[in-house]
């Protein structure tokens, strides 16, 4: 049985080496609020507010653009409600903390911090404190996601654009499915989603981004149904 | 405005976080569904992965040599035999920067 502690550093550990993306992110996010001529405070308080890299960088190019409040906020609702589908998968490992404690740690689940804990999670579904580990890879991403935007809103874009380091985050991705293409069921999940959202890219409000889940996850429902 | 704009966005995020793990009770899922989610990863994550290498900034598909294609190819490979997350995102990001810079 691990402690809360043991467990709050594998998930440190879990979601370091994803660091490689989410600090060069961190900073163009940041810039890119300044260089659009945003108050560099507001840019800054969305890292706290909103918490959420794609989403954040929509929002300051459509308010820039001259985009509606109400086109604003409603993107960053479609981008966003792929968390849904992560805390529907997690509920099953939070159910028995308190109503609080489960908003608390709400606030923190993010994409990568969510995958390396839903990882660990199913191969350690007895321990106790389970969430100690999805706090440590939350808390994580919090902190270098505050300080990276902070340093792109402080130095301006300083990583040279030359290095096309934006490349990182679809390895960062990689990195984290390339296991499951050993299983057919999931490479098939994986080719619908990425075909879709290739397909439905132009699609308003960046809505592709969960349009192609929810195509993935009924063409995974079939593949079970067939399965058995 | 715009400090408005963003706590309502920041209400709605979180909001998005919170109502399936505090909000909706997991029986209410069925047996069907909660087997379903063991694709959530494999469902949204190329979500990620397919526009970031197959599209460019301006919105356009890239060309068949694109060095990101290459690259991607090579984090894959390194990926799945390694099982390493570093080597996989490194791997991918120096054989990229091998094209574009020395070839």
């Amino acid at each position: 049985m691990l402690t809360k502690t043991q467990l709050f550093s594998k998930g440190f550990l879990a979601v370091a080496p994803h660091m490689f993306s989410v600090i060069p992110f961190g900073i163009i996010c940041g810039a890119i609020g300044i260089e659009l001529g945003f108050d560099p405070v507001l840019v800054y308080a969305m890292s706290i507010i909103i918490f959420g890299g794609a989403s954040q960088i929509v929002f300051l190019q459509l308010l820039s653009g001259g985009a509606s409040a109400l086109i604003a906020v409603t993107s960053v609702g479609v981008i966003n409600s792929r968390h849904l589908l992560y805390g529907a998968v997690l509920s099953e490992y939070l159910e028995k903390l308190s109503f609080i404690k489960k908003l608390l740690i709400s606030y923190i689940v993010v994409d990568q911090g969510f995958a390396e804990s839903n990882k660990f999670f199913m191969k350690n579904r007895s321990e106790h404190h389970l969430h100690y580990h999805l706090i440590g890879s939350g808390v994580t991403l919090w902190i270098f996601w505050q300080l990276s935007t902070l340093a792109g809103i402080v130095l301006g874009s300083f990583v040279p654009e030359e290095l096309g380091l934006k490349f990182a985050i679809p390895l960062t991705f990689i990195a984290i499915v390339v296991q499951d293409l050993k299983k057919i069921d999931h490479v098939i999940v994986m080719i619908t989603c990425g075909l879709s959202s290739l397909l439905f890219f132009d699609a308003p409000f960046k809505s592709y981004i969960i349009i192609s889940p929810i195509i993935a996850l009924f063409v995974g429902a079939l593949v079970l149904k067939l399965k058995k | 405005m715009t400090w408005s704009t963003i706590i309502i966005a920041g209400i709605v995020t979180y909001f998005t976080r919170m109502t399936m793990i505090a909000l909706v009770d997991r029986d209410l899922l069925g047996e069907k569904v909660k087997e379903v989610l063991a694709y959530v990863p494999s469902a949204v994550f190329p979500a990620i992965i397919f526009p970031g290498i197959f599209i460019n900034d301006y919105g356009t598909f890239i060309e068949i040599n694109d060095p990101k294609i290459f690259g991607a190819i090579i984090a894959i490979l390194v990926g799945y035999f390694s099982r390493n997350v570093i080597a996989t995102i490194l791997s991918g990001l120096s054989s990229y920067w091998v094209i574009i810079f020395l070839l």
